[in-house]
């Protein structure tokens, strides 16, 4: 399957000029609140009409505002999640799920509801009104009425915001799920790198309306080049990884190619591919292996890029067994190490700086 | 039932069959015009809503005047409807149009609250899951003003079994054709000795008023729970 999107709106005061190709798999559209991410899936699910602007799946053409092809969203066949659930508050959890379902009744390939309520853990909701669900429990309703409709692709907007840290945690493994055992892409707008970096398959950047960059998930954040819409702060290197053994000091044992990596215990078994994010920030570069350091996480590589901001500090690449760390260190410390394009180095993490949701089942 | 007199009786009958017939009618109107009201941008909507609202400032007797000289069996209109065999002139009928003009901009008003308080974000949401504008006007707009539709509905009823201006200006005070509780008791109160009668048809009329009330707060706060799912 395959997205294509370009849409030009105006504003007051801001313009939005986006143009891209969503692949199969999560393609993940990143911005700060206000670069016109909403405006984006609004138009591709039929909401928002903007002025000038195309939009075709799997070679259908929903929208073109050259040609005036305009289908209304009910007959796009595309899958909304909102930030706010929109659950009816007047239809039971069972009848919202069948909602969608209903309509969709004559079309191929729908999900079957045993499967969806089995994925999303709403067996013991199905009864239940939506006021007396939680959060996060409305949001994996909203998930699961948006998949019965057996929709072509899957929009979630922002799905995760509206809900404190430990709720996003409860859901954030639905979704990977969703990811790895449905066949529906889907594109997912979020402002949070954690979230992303879990998800997402393909990254778009936006920045005041206008796409700042595109590319495979592990590129595009692993990219020094890239000024981040949320600053140097939010950089950081996405890293597949092999769980190799659980250890009894409550420790997981990671391999990187030759390289090991000790984090808090992930829950998953011996041979599974995780994702982990490390924010560049939590780095340290040494040139000589260290000894007699806390820290756990020692991966020796080559400078690929030492790359100058604006501020006091330098983003340097280090490529360990074909993928990339990100460190973000001093300029005074790159000239005290002398450190060049090429050079052997280590990067040092400590195994408590990587944060329980920064970590992910791999979907690559 | 022999504490009411025949005609008594007949104008209590009367007054029910024309504010149910009224408020029946109207309806799907009131239902209509509020959702147009509240959802649509259209040339001339100010006018509607003036139209709407017109009998609730006019003097009731100018109203019933108006629907005289649009609905009179000499007025085009009127004359047009004679054809197909409509007549309002003068029948209960006219007295029932009159009660659901007089009721409109109650029942609009009411249902127009309510629909303001529906949030159109569920509507997209409806949209996306594959519903058309009709179905989602069934399944999610409807069910959700239905206590505000309930409010409307009684309002609009009480307001026919009390209008009486535009009634007995457009219809006249014909008993057992056009005279409906109120102008009954105005009759009545015409007469030497009618004050009795009167006297019992004003406790028809509270029982009547209460009734309605009751009812509809009862209604219309036990469909609102359901509606909010708690």
């Amino acid at each position: 399957m395959t997205l294509s999107v370009t849409v030009k709106h105006r504003f007051s005061g801001f313009d939005l000029d986006v143009g891209f190709d969503a692949p199969a798999g999560v393609t993940a559209l990143f911005g700060r609140s206000g670069s016109g991410k909403t405006t984006v899936v609004q138009t591709i699910a039929g909401l928002l009409r903007p002025k000038a602007g195309q939009v075709t799946v799997n070679g259908t053409t929903l929208f073109d505002s050259a040609t005036g092809v305009w289908v209304p969203p009910a007959k796009r066949r595309i899958g909304y999640v909102f930030q706010e659930g929109r659950l009816f508050p007047h239809l039971s959890v069972h009848q919202n799920l069948r909602y969608g379902a209903w309509f969709a009744k004559r079309r191929q390939g729908a999900a079957s509801f045993d499967h969806v309520v089995d994925l999303l853990g709403i067996a013991p909701l199905l009864d239940r009104r939506p006021a007396a669900l939680s959060g996060g429990e409305k949001q994996r309703v909203a998930i699961g009425r948006a998949l019965l409709s057996a929709p072509d692709l899957l929009l979630m907007d922002e799905p995760l915001a509206a809900l404190d840290e430990s709720r996003k945690l409860e859901i954030l493994p639905y979704l990977e799920r969703l990811r790895d055992e449905t066949a529906i892409p889907m594109i997912y707008v979020s402002h949070t790198v954690a979230e992303i970096a879990r998800l997402a398959t393909t990254i778009v950047v936006l920045n005041d309306g206008k796409m700042l960059c595109s590319g495979p998930a592990s590129e595009v954040l692993g990219d020094p080049a890239i000024p981040f819409p949320l600053g140097v702060r939010g950089a950081g290197a996405l890293l597949t990884a092999q769980v190799v053994a659980h250890h009894d000091d409550g420790l997981s044992e990671l391999a990187i190619g030759a390289g090991r990596l000790y984090l808090p215990l992930i829950n998953a078994a011996a041979g599974a591919r995780i994702r982990v994010r490390i924010a560049a920030q939590d780095v340290v570069l040494a040139t000589r292996k260290p000894d007699h350091i806390s820290a756990l996480n020692i991966l020796k590589g080559t400078v690929a890029e030492v790359r100058e901001g604006d501020g006091p500090g330098v983003m340097v690449s280090v490529e360990v067994d074909g993928q990339t760390v990100l460190a973000r260190i001093t300029r005074r410390s790159r000239d005290a190490l002398g450190l060049r394009v090429g050079m052997t180095c280590y990067a040092i993490t400590k195994s408590v700086a990587v944060a329980r949701d920064d970590i992910g089942v791999s979907g690559v | 039932m022999d504490w009411l007199s025949p005609q008594e009786w007949d104008a209590v009958a009367l007054s029910l069959r024309v504010s149910f017939w009224a408020t029946l009618c109207s309806l799907p109107f009131g239902i209509f015009i509020a959702y147009a009201l509240s959802r649509w941008q259209f040339w001339g909507k100010q006018a509607l809503n003036g139209l709407v609202h017109l009998p609730l400032i006019l003097p009731p007797v100018v109203t019933g005047y108006l629907l005289l000289l649009s609905f009179g069996t000499q007025a085009p209109l009127g004359g047009l409807l004679q054809n197909l065999g409509i007549v309002f002139a003068f029948r209960w009928t006219g007295a029932a149009l009159a009660a659901a003009v007089m009721g409109f901009p109650l029942m609009v008003r009411a249902i127009r609250l309510s629909l303001d308080a529906v949030d159109p974000k569920l509507e997209q949401a409806a949209a996306t899951l594959g519903a058309s504008p009709l179905w989602i006007f069934v399944t999610v707009t409807l069910p959700l003003i239905l206590p505000g539709v309930i409010v409307g509905t009684i309002l609009g009823f009480a307001k026919a079994m009390g209008e009486f201006g535009a009634t007995i200006t457009f219809v006249s005070n014909i008993p057992g054709q056009t005279q409906t509780l109120p102008s009954a008791i105005y009759a009545f109160l015409q007469v030497p000795g009618g004050e009795s009668s009167a006297l019992r048809l004003v406790v028809v009329s509270l029982i009547v008023a209460l009734s309605a009330l009751i009812l509809s707060e009862l209604l219309a706060a036990r469909v609102a729970r359901k509606v909010r799912g708690t």
